[in-house]
């Protein structure tokens, strides 16, 4: 090793506290990195090649009823691959020992065993066997969450009919890598699973032989998948056809998506708050240490080095703290991904997790870092690299101070020496001071998106449950029902009221924008649904016109006043013009609202309903359960409370790591910020404070002075941290905002006090680190060397 | 003779430098007194700053004792080093060792502001001849101007003794002098006994006393019979 490294590495050594605060808020930032960035590249190689093995159909179409005969016409449109028609129907389960609504999506599979399209993968047993009509395969998350084993018994009501089916296989497929009750919030694995069944057996139980309700194809590379949706449409029309849908507005993969462009933003976001703050911490250390090795410097170029060997000395010492950044940032990233990978896999059931760390992830995660630590060190370097040797060799310049902007507008005269000198040190390096401050700021910034998310969920389900949805349960029917039905519900013991409500699937149209999604017909002085306008207020429904919730009007560009073209999705497939009445604030789903008479009229049907919310007496709940099992037009039946608990359940492990990560980064902000700025401080005026000591000044009163000035710079980042939080939580609402749900940018005191107290305790730790130091320091030492 | 304000007996001080041990006081014993003006010289490396650190409470001994006005401050803690040299004695350094963020009066006021019967920052400055100058910041002085005002923060608290360790050696002959004749002001003045390090022998001509200190022991005391006053001093 050359002495030139041999200094090198004992200075690295000698500011080791300072090098590792950088190299951790470099870790961070590569860590998140690699974190959001290894799970998103993983998860999608896992997913294409789940979708690729087992066959992910790439268009869905729901039907009444159709003869098998359609098949090959359906087959026979331009551009289809492969067809796969199926039998699909809602149905209720009774399980022992849990008294709840379960229900259950059952698929058929075709009779030979070997389906073409949306194959499951087996995790235990096998496929049921065409011959037996009692056999079923269940899905992975129920089975876990049941405990179930091959080979337990459950019952199902099918067709209305009571039977008990035998469990003989485990699976999962690539349809249903999501497996969400259509209108959940979220997978409730306990209450809600998908069903494989032969076709054969499905068919004979549901009067389906040598028909399907149900159809799936894959396209040739390079389709125009509008035109097969629009030809498949046209085809299936006459059959009860409820809109055909290609893989983009398939529940599972759009939830897939959704996730992985939450993904995307957040390993952009946070990165790129660590490598600015990275830069800046590299910028003052770096200045800081060329200015006391000014002598130095002359020396070496007294002796001959090049500026370029200088240049380069100084660049190394940066490359290090780069480099052990990065290495221990990928590790870190590597662990935390893992983590988040299990967590991922939780939500979304693949038969594997391929994790894997790409190469050009790394690559950028490299050249993010050598950008910052660049953009950070460059100007530094450089004229440490061009020092003028005869210059360099005379100290720097004493620091010239000037009386601070406070002190002039009369607020010196209440200003001891100690805050005199705390105010000056501020006010002479005013970019230094406002940096830190900034640095600080983000890392309360980052807390606070923390728990911005758990205050987000509150008030989302606050709005959702406590103010829009107030039913205990809600109850769907098989088919809609004369709205009389809801008589035979009221005469349940236990249940206080009840309210039909009727959905119809339709498309939205405006312009040359659509949307598919449902209408909800609300009864007239319901007392169970209020739609809320943008203030929470109920909105009163009209008698004729429709409400939409206030993202599908945005996306559809639509204002109250104007003409939204209905194309009913059931039935006679009507198309009707209907006026908007008013936008409804709503952060689940989008929806349209009218009045149930003014839809059944839209609809051209007599009073009907799709099902009931209802009000019932607690202590009923269990004989509620078991009769509404065993009602023929039950389909099922979802207990708002178990909804929210098992959203709240399912998002518990995500928001603890989220929050575990967060607070472990902004405490290395903090750190990073707070560390090297007292460390620099105290290289720059152990001198002036021994100086103090000496004149009689304690421990204590000269900490004061130091401390003080990281004291003051931490807590003027507070209000500044608040108001970046509030505008980071706002862009990562924006950004994360989907047709499926918005986040509402609530954030909660508690949640601004939480950032800032692990702002001040980190800011208090660092500054003990350097007080420890400072008590440390010896008198005679520091005072006989020449500054 | 005056009352003795510190009385060293057989003190030494060993740094212990891993694996060499430095010897840097071997055993001085020394009386200073009330009032009395003491030069102590030696070359570079005699233990004249060693001596000068543990008789100001910077450092402490490693053996023999050292007693302020009767109290032994080798037995003393940090705190109470800590109130000595906060409430005793006043100290100037070859480096001056200003707080450059403060004026000239603040600088001052750094130490008024802690002692218990101070004078005004007006009134240390100007028996320096400095009031002119005070609010000016240090890097606006020069050299000698800021080691004047390192004398007036020294003697602002109204200590009993005054340790100067080469209070000229960063300085050019004339302004020099300037300093000296102010130390020598605040001696007679204020009667404050003051003890300078040095190892310019021509600055002893101006001491009541002067010890000769080689290789951590006195070699030699000696009386001025006539002292003479900074300005008749030339080197």
């Amino acid at each position: 090793m050359n002495s030139l490294n041999r200094k090198l590495m004992r200075d690295l050594w000698r500011m080791k506290g300072q090098s590792a605060a950088i190299v951790i808020v470099i870790l961070c930032g590569i860590a998140n990195f690699i974190m959001f960035m290894s799970n998103m590249d993983s998860l999608m190689i896992t997913r294409d090649s789940f979708y690729r093995q087992y066959a992910f159909a790439d268009v869905f179409a729901s039907l009444k009823r159709a003869p098998d005969s359609l098949k090959d016409r359906i087959a026979a449109i331009p551009d289809v691959a492969l067809v796969e028609t199926r039998i699909t129907a809602d149905v209720k389960l009774a399980i022992e020992g849990f008294d709840e609504p379960v229900t259950a999506k059952i698929i058929s599979l075709p009779d030979d065993g070997r389906p073409l399209l949306n194959r499951p993968y087996i995790r235990k047993g096998r496929l049921p066997d065409a011959a037996e009509d009692d056999e079923i395969m269940i899905g992975d998350t129920f089975a876990e969450a049941h405990s179930f084993e091959i080979g337990d018994r459950i019952g199902a009501v099918i067709n209305g009919r009571w039977k008990q089916m035998t469990i003989v296989g485990v699976g999962l497929s690539p349809e249903f890598v999501l497996q969400l009750r259509p209108g959940a919030i979220s997978p409730d694995y306990k209450r809600y699973s998908v069903l494989w069944m032969p076709k054969a057996a499905l068919g004979t139980a549901y009067d389906m032989k040598g028909a399907f309700n149900d159809v799936a194809l894959t396209l040739t590379p390079g389709a125009d998948v509008e035109d097969v949706i629009r030809r498949l449409d046209l085809l299936i029309d006459r059959y009860g056809g409820f809109g055909a849908y290609g893989r983009q507005d398939q529940m599972s993969h759009r939830y897939l998506n959704e996730e992985f462009r939450q993904l995307k933003i957040f390993s952009a976001v946070f990165p790129a708050i660590f490598m600015a703050v990275a830069a800046f911490l590299l910028n003052v250390v770096m200045s800081r240490t060329i200015n006391t090795q000014r002598e130095q410097v002359a020396i070496l170029k007294a002796f001959g080095y090049t500026n370029l060997q200088i240049g380069w000395h100084y660049f190394k010492f940066v490359l290090i703290i780069t480099f052990c950044g990065v290495v221990s940032g990928t590790a870190v990233g590597v662990w935390l991904g893992r983590m988040l990978g299990d967590v991922y896999m939780a939500f979304y059931r693949f038969p594997f997790l391929i994790f894997r760390l790409d190469e050009k992830i790394l690559i950028a995660a490299i050249l993010i870092t050598l950008a910052a630590a660049l953009a950070g060190t460059a100007l530094a370097i450089c004229q440490a690299a061009k020092l003028p040797p005869a210059e360099a060799m005379r100290p720097e310049q004493p620091a010239a101070y000037r009386t601070a902007f406070v002190e002039k507008i009369g607020l010196g005269r209440i200003l001891s020496q100690p805050a005199r000198m705390i105010v000056r040190n501020v006010s002479r390096k005013p970019l230094r001071s406002m940096l830190s401050v900034v640095g600080i700021a983000f890392a309360l910034a980052t807390m606070m998106t923390a728990g911005f998310f758990k205050d987000a969920v509150d008030y989302l389900v606050h709005v959702q449950f406590t103010l829009s949805q107030l039913e205990d349960m809600k109850v769907t029917f098989i088919e809609p029902a004369p709205s009389n039905t809801v008589y035979s519900l009221k005469g349940i013991p236990g249940i206080r009221h009840a309210e039909g409500y009727r959905t119809v699937s339709a498309r939205l149209k405006h312009g040359h924008r659509s949307y598919k999604t449902a209408i909800e017909g609300v009864e007239n002085r319901s007392t169970l649904r209020n739609i809320l306008d943008e203030n929470l207020k109920p909105i009163e429904i009209p008698p004729s016109g429709i409400v939409l919730t206030d993202y599908l009007a945005e996306y559809l560009k639509i204002e109250p006043g104007d003409t939204l073209t209905v194309e009913i999705l059931e039935k006679d497939r009507a198309v009707r013009q209907v006026p908007v009445a008013a936008v409804a604030r709503q952060y689940l789903g989008l929806m349209g609202y009218m009045d149930a008479d003014a839809l059944n009229r839209l609809n051209r049907e007599g009073n009907i309903i799709s099902g009931a919310s209802v009000v019932v007496d607690p202590l009923y709940k269990k004989e509620i359960y078991k009769q509404l099992i065993e009602m023929p037009r039950v389909a099922g039946a979802v207990v708002t409370r178990d909804e929210i608990r098992n959203f709240y359940d399912t998002q518990a492990q995500a928001m603890l790591i989220f929050t575990f990560i967060a607070t472990l980064m902004a405490g290395a902000i903090t750190f990073g910020v707070v560390y090297n700025s007292a460390r620099i401080a105290l290289s720059e005026r152990s001198r002036e404070l021994m100086s103090l000591r000496v004149l009689g000044y304690t421990r204590g009163e000269i900490s004061y002075i130091l401390l003080g000035e990281l004291a003051l710079l931490t807590l003027a980042a507070i209000l500044p941290g608040f108001v970046i939080g509030r505008v980071l939580c706002l862009y990562i609402a924006r950004a994360g905002a989907s047709d499926i749900f918005r986040i509402p940018v609530i954030i909660e005191p508690a949640t601004y006090s939480l950032a800032a107290a692990v702002v001040i305790v980190s800011a208090a730790v660092s500054g003990l680190i350097v007080r420890h130091r400072l008590d440390h320091l010896n008198l005679v030492e520091v005072l006989k060397a020449r500054e | 003779m005056n009352k003795t304000v510190f009385s060293v007996k057989n003190l030494t001080k060993v740094y212990d430098m891993g694996e060499v041990q430095v010897h840097a006081l071997r055993g001085v014993d020394l009386d200073l007194y009330e009032g009395e003006m003491t030069v102590l010289l030696g070359p570079s490396g005699s233990g004249k700053s060693t001596l000068l650190n543990i008789l100001g409470g910077l450092d402490t001994a490693t053996g023999g004792h050292v007693s302020y006005r009767g109290k032994d401050l080798t037995a003393a803690t940090e705190q109470e080093l800590t109130a000595y040299r906060r409430f005793h004695v006043g100290f100037i350094f070859q480096f001056y060792n200003l707080i450059p963020s403060l004026t000239a009066r603040e600088n001052v006021a750094v130490v008024t502001e802690i002692a218990d019967n101070p004078m005004t920052p007006d009134e240390a400055l100007a028996l320096v001849g400095l009031q002119a100058r005070r609010d000016h910041f240090p890097s606006q002085l020069s050299g000698g101007e800021q080691q004047r005002i390192t004398i007036a923060r020294a003697i602002s608290k109204r200590p009993e003794v005054l340790l100067c360790d080469e209070p000229t050696g960063a300085l050019d002959f004339k302004t020099g002098i300037l300093v000296l004749e102010a130390l020598e002001r605040v001696n007679k003045e204020l009667g404050t006994a003051t003890a300078i390090i040095t190892h310019n022998a021509v600055i002893a001509a101006m001491a009541d006393r002067v010890i000769h200190l080689a290789d951590g022991l006195i070699a030699d005391v000696a009386m001025n019979r006539t002292k003479q006053s900074p300005a008749e001093l030339r080197w």
